[in-house]
């Protein structure tokens, strides 16, 4: 086991949590992630091992489909990104590619995102002062990318509030726009 | 006169205080800050643009073009700010504008003496010559003295912030039509959006007496919006102003959250920029009554009728005891009847119409017309011309002035649609081609009962949502007044002096006529050349008066004559709302490197990298310029070892069984047969043959790729690859994604850099210069266990490695190779120390790859393979790019080492002119080296490659630089390459 | 403007990064006879009316889907909307 202490994308060894008014918005780091794109002519069979490995259907277009210990939403025509706690799958894009073989093309996003899980009443308000999507419309297990402040990012509706996946590098900024928002808003 | 005692919607059990020029007033709950004035008898609010003349209110709403003052003050205080639309709040403070000394006493006034020179083209005509006095002297002088308000220096201290709304129906204004038709949509479950620029919903009706069944309009609109309110699929928006119709159903809004607050609470905005989504739109905006021009009818007082009655209905405000209306048409008798009913004098009703109907309670002057007015600060009486050629004074401190209706088509004309003229209403109603999904009901289409308008609006919502698969049933609608339209038009009273049509640009009738003589005689030019409807109202109430005059000077019709169409913004809107949250350093998004944190804690100073902030350099106690810091980074590299980070290059992930192909046309080298653990530069050339983007491709797989960008080209080279893997070759098996974000990465440079990693590199990988060798790449572990990536590659020209990590560890591994490296007294370097060391490589970067330079001007012509089709190959072949006095890529080094060369310099033969014609080509990257203890450049030179040890000039006008350089091989260092190969 | 998105259904054109003439799909093959004149064509040569347009817009902000967006330059009225990728092998594009 290796002895480097990772930082959270804010620069903490510990999640920021920020609860304005009804809203929560918390830093979520222990998400290891990884991008699944079906070869050509492989789309059948990567849909039908990628479902597999989940435990659930795969997510069809701007969908995020939960399984018994891993999750995943799509990204772009045949290609999807998987979602699995960070403690117990650090090593989730070489046992996807393990497991998925000659059919996909497997790569580690885990430290390419930054995550906030967002929670509490009235987030569709918070949300409108945020990115276009209509969230009236996006019902839970919607994923879409949409740009918040200038940055493409991935808006999931999931059961208990949205999940924001920003730019990592960028955390700060998305953090700095969720929160006065937030601050605009309640 | 003042406040009436009885009526108006304003809140008279509580009072508000507020300072207009300094002087204090008060006001209640409910007035604006026009209503409250003339509560107070304040008449004169403003002067005028050019001539200065004393100015009052003409209107009561937001095409208001006289009553314009700053508003607040420091770092709030906001120019051109409408009196009729500003609602009053404790504590405001209002000053008049383009007024000096004071608002009685204008200095400028007597540009007003001089208005036979300041005429239609006046500026066009006098100020031409010499050209050079324009900018020096005629312009500044001319702004001094023409203008509106002044802004403040001071930043704003208020939050702005923007937003996206979604609906199925947008009803924009909330007068009867947009009510009947929210309600009609809102009970159908519609989502619906409803937005209304006044403070108080209602229109129309608020300023009105008549009922709608047993109640009044006021009380009708308030049992309305009460029900709306309860609609959980209802949005209302009050001070909210549809500001543009944009394609497609989208519509620009403004929201005035806190502009009624002395200041917003604490993180609040002052205003929302809406982008409003919506499947259909119905305009129901109403209609605004025009004046009639009429010798010196601008005077403090004189004001349209609908405005008259709505001060002394809606606000219980009049500007005078007694008063008298000047009309064409039905409507100015309802102001008469209403002023009479608040117990308003009326001294006269002046009615162009022969057939005039009678008044109850007033003297009616049929066919007669108001010649002249007087009183210089505020009206005193008006002159008028009897049906029977006689004159009549009357001593009146308000007219108003009824010339009719004009629907208020604004909206309809921002996707380039054009009113039509309907000769019934005497005025221009919306044209057939409106903005996509839009609609229009109520007074601006035309109908301008109040039964008409409700019915408008709800049968037009119906309609609407029938389109859009909702059905809507009929709402039950009040009874309520449905008088004809009875007009004449009239549009100006004939005479020699002074008639104003446009108010805030000061466009009289002569100018008009003058535009007519002078031959500019369409509506698009006679908008330019007198400036009418070009002010910040657009000729709300001007451009019509404006048009028909000419219609009248060229004997066509106005139908023929046409009319000049609006544009957005509908009324105007501050930067800070444009801007949003996006401000100062917030005004984009900031990306931070891996090693931020320490880079801080260390001290180094950051530059701004296209949104990157990057440690340019780390400077250490006694440094005292930039320059000592980066020589120190640069010699302590090339002697032991420095670390940088790189993580900012853009890094795509590239696989599938034709990822080597794939590459294989996108860079116009060869990839196709590149060993897997091995990593070559490439170079990408657009489709035009000229140089875009450069970097490295390393293959981990025999399926895997990693493809290196610029910083700057990272996204344009990742949307380049997928147009070609999706519009070029869509069947090759190729998968992209970029990992830029994903790892941590740095570069490890110096003779000791292979000693330095071999401490953190877990022992089973071998990294010795035999198993490893330059250019050699591999999926490694460092720490105990860490997965990481290491690349032998070398921007410095030393022995060299990038190695990555997942990004969480990236400032624990920078920490982990300071510490490590200690021994080699290891030193972290910035993208000075970068670029220095690139440059004494010679090593091409963004400054090189401008964007008009080839793979040969780069000296990598034969990188190009002509053995495959790649991108850009074909067309760097041609003759143009290929000529032998082309640009190459040199180095330059100044005879004096001391003599500074700079980026942007010019190459000329010792001797020559400096002109374009003598230019031989330019220095592209510069600096100091360490190294070689002078300064070095490289640049492209007309046949350079042919021109080594020539001495040439390096000039810049631009900075007086004049330096003698001789040309060199860009590869300053080390160009055999044994460093790095060691 | 609102592109209808074929997979996404209407999105906002400030999504979207726009390319140019759909043409740019047709790229000549580089080692046939004739391709100094056939890429001076495909490089340079394109249309610019006034009217129907088919045009590339890449989903940058969205799916990263290149898409053919037929639309009127003059009204921004767009008629239809095509994955790129169908329609390049619909003009008989392959690897």
């Amino acid at each position: 086991m290796h002895d480097l202490a990772p930082l959270t994308a804010l620069a903490g060894t510990t999640p920021v949590q920020d609860s304005i008014g009804p809203v929560t918005i918390t830093e979520a780091p222990d998400w290891a992630l990884a991008s699944v794109a079906a070869r050509l002519g492989q789309e059948k069979a990567c849909s039908t091992a990628l479902a597999s490995v989940l435990g659930a259907d795969i997510p069809g277009v701007a969908a995020h489909t939960q399984g018994p210990a891993m999750s995943a939403f799509w990204t772009g025509p045949h290609i999807w990104i998987v979602e699995a706690p960070y403690d117990s799958h650090e090593d989730l894009a070489a046992m996807l590619s393990a497991k998925l073989g000659e059919c996909a093309s497997v790569t580690e996003q885990s430290d390419a995102w930054v995550r906030f899980d967002v929670t509490g009443d009235g987030i569709e308000r918070l949300f409108e002062r945020l990115c276009n999507l209509d969230l009236a419309k996006l019902g839970q297990g919607a994923a879409r990318r949409s740009v918040i402040e200038h940055l493409g990012c991935y808006v999931i509706r999931g059961t208990e509030g949205i999940h924001v996946y920003g730019p990592r590098s960028s955390a700060q900024s998305l953090h700095h726009a969720l929160t006065s928002a937030a601050r605009a808003v309640f | 006169m003042s406040r009436l005692p009885t009526g108006g919607q304003i809140d008279r059990t509580r009072k508000i205080s507020f300072r207009f020029d300094g002087q204090y007033y008060k006001g209640h709950p409910g007035d604006t800050l026009a209503s409250a004035l003339l509560a107070n008898g304040v008449r004169l609010m403003g002067r005028s643009f050019k001539y200065h003349r004393p100015r009052g209110v003409l209107t009561a709403g937001s095409e208001e073009p006289n009553a314009l003052v700053e508003l607040r003050t420091g770092g709030r205080q906001e120019p051109n700010t409408r009196a009729t639309t500003v609602e009053l709040f404790d504590g405001l403070q209002a000053h008049s504008q383009n007024a000096w000394p004071s608002l009685k006493f204008d200095a400028l006034a007597i540009n007003d003496r001089l208005s036979n020179f300041l005429t239609a083209g006046f500026y066009y005509k006098t100020f031409m010559w010499p050209a050079a006095f324009w900018e020096k002297l005629y312009e500044p002088i001319i702004r001094r003295a023409a203008g509106l308000g002044s802004i403040t220096t001071k930043p704003d201290p208020d939050l702005y912030d923007k937003g996206f709304l979604h609906c199925d129906l947008l009803v924009i204004g909330a007068g009867p039509a947009g009510l009947a038709a929210a309600l009609t949509a809102g009970r159908a479950g519609a989502r619906v959006i409803v937005a209304d620029e006044d403070f108080r919903m209602g229109g129309r009706l608020n300023a009105e007496t008549f009922t709608l069944g047993a109640q009044s309009g006021a009380d009708w609109t308030a049992q309305v919006v009460a029900e709306l309110a309860s609609l959980p699929n209802v949005r209302l928006l009050s001070r909210t102003t549809i500001f543009g119709a944009f394609d497609h159903g989208v519509y620009g809004a403004v929201e005035r959250v806190s502009d009624h607050l002395l200041t917003p609470a604490p993180d609040k905005p002052r205003q929302i920029l809406w982008r409003i989504y919506s499947k259909r739109a119905l305009l129901c905006a109403g209609a605004l009554e025009r004046p009639i021009a009429f010798a010196n009818n601008d005077r403090p007082g004189i004001m349209t009728a609908s405005a008259l009655r709505a001060y002394v209905n809606r606000w219980a405000a009049s500007p005078a005891e007694t008063v008298a209306v000047f009309t064409n048409n039905d409507d100015g008798h309802r102001t008469a009847s209403d002023l009479l009913a608040a117990g308003v004098k009326v001294a006269a009703v002046i009615d162009t119409r022969e057939d005039a109907p009678a008044l109850q309670g007033a003297e009616v002057l049929a066919g007669a017309q108001v010649t002249d007015t007087a009183g210089r600060l505020g009206l005193k009486s008006v002159t008028v011309r009897l049906a029977n050629g006689k004159s009549r004074k009357l001593d009146v401190g308000a007219l108003g002035v009824a010339g009719g209706w004009n629907p208020n088509v604004a909206l309809t004309c921002h996707q380039r649609g054009r009113p039509v003229w309907n000769n019934a209403i005497a005025a221009f109603v919306p044209g057939a081609e409106l903005p996509q999904g839009m609609a229009v009901a109520g007074a601006a289409q035309g109908h301008f009962s109040t039964h008409a308008a409700l019915h408008g609006g709800a049968d037009s919502a119906r309609r609407i949502l029938a389109d859009i698969g909702i059905s809507a049933a009929a709402p039950d609608l009040p009874q309520a007044e449905d008088a004809p339209v009875n007009i004449t038009p009239f549009w100006h009273v004939g005479g020699t002096k002074r008639a104003w049509l446009d108010f805030q640009n000061d466009v009289t009738v002569k100018d008009v006529k003058l535009a007519h003589q002078e031959n500019f005689r369409s509506v698009e030019h006679l908008k330019r050349y007198t400036t009418l409807g070009m002010a910040t109202d657009q000729g709300k109430t001007s451009n019509m008066g404006g048009l028909a005059v000419m219609a009248e000077l060229t004997g066509k019709s106005i139908e023929a004559t046409g009319t000049t169409i609006f544009r957005p913004p509908y009324t105007p809107v501050s930067m800070g709302a444009l801007a949003g949250r996006s401000t100062g350093r917030d005004f984009k998004p900031t990306r931070l490197t891996p090693s931020h944190k320490w880079a801080t804690e260390q001290g180094a100073v950051f530059v701004e990298v296209g949104m990157w902030l990057r440690a340019q350099w780390f400077p250490r106690a006694g440094e005292k310029t930039w320059r000592e810091s980066v020589d120190r980074e640069v010699l302590a590299t090339r002697a032991s070892v420095g670390v940088c980070d790189v993580t900012t290059l853009g890094k795509i992930d590239v696989q599938g069984r034709d990822a080597a192909a794939f590459l294989n046309r996108i860079y116009c080298n060869g990839f196709a047969k590149l060993a897997v653990g091995r990593v070559r530069y490439g170079l990408m050339l657009r489709e035009d043959g000229i140089a875009m983007d450069d970097g490295t491709a390393a293959r981990l797989a025999e399926d895997h790729f990693v493809v290196t960008t610029t910083t700057a080209n990272a996204v344009p080279v990742y949307r380049h690859m997928e147009f070609a893997r999706q519009c070029l070759w869509p069947d090759m098996d190729v998968q992209l994604i970029s990992t830029t974000e994903a790892w941590a990465q740095f570069a490890v440079a110096g003779p000791n850099a292979r000693k330095l990693l071999q401490k953190i590199v877990d022992p089973e990988f071998d990294i010795s210069n035999d198993a490893f060798p330059f250019m050699a790449c591999g999926e490694i572990t460092v720490c105990g266990g860490l997965r990481a990536r290491l690349f032998r590659i070398s921007f410095s020209g030393e022995l060299a490695y990038e190695i990555a990590v997942p990004t969480r560890y990236g400032d624990a591994l920078i920490r982990r190779l300071m510490q490590a490296g200690e021994e080699f007294d290891v030193t972290p370097y910035g993208t000075e120390a970068l670029g220095v060391m690139r440059i004494e490589k010679g090593h091409a970067a963004g400054n090189e790859l401008n964007g008009q330079t080839t793979a040969r001007d780069l000296g990598m012509g034969r990188m190009v393979s002509d053995k495959k089709d790649s991108i850009g190959a074909v067309l760097s072949r041609r003759e143009g790019l290929n000529q032998p006095d082309g640009l190459r890529l040199v180095g330059f080094k100044p005879k004096n080492p001391k003599a500074r060369v700079l980026a942007g310099a010019h190459l000329l033969e010792i001797g020559a002119d400096m002109t374009a014609a003598n230019d031989l080509g330019y220095v592209t990257s510069a600096c100091y080296s360490p190294c070689l203890k002078s300064f070095i450049a490289i640049g492209f030179l007309k046949a350079g490659d042919e021109r080594m040890g020539d001495v040439l000039r390096a000039a810049s006008p631009l900075t007086g630089d004049d330096t003698e350089v001789e040309i060199v091989s860009a590869h300053f260092i080390d160009p055999e390459g044994e460093r790095l190969r060691a | 403007m609102i592109i209808n998105h074929p997979l996404l259904g209407p999105c906002d054109a400030q999504e979207f990064t726009y390319k140019g003439d759909a043409r740019l799909i047709d790229r000549p093959d580089g080692m046939a006879d004739g391709a100094d004149a056939a890429f001076y064509n495909y490089a340079y040569l394109r249309d610019n009316p006034a009217g129907q347009h088919r045009e590339l817009w890449f989903h940058e902000q969205g799916d990263r889907s290149w898409l053919v967006v037929t639309r009127n330059t003059v009204t921004h009225e767009i008629t239809q909307v095509e994955l790129a990728r169908d329609v390049a092998r619909k003009s008989g594009r392959s690897a």
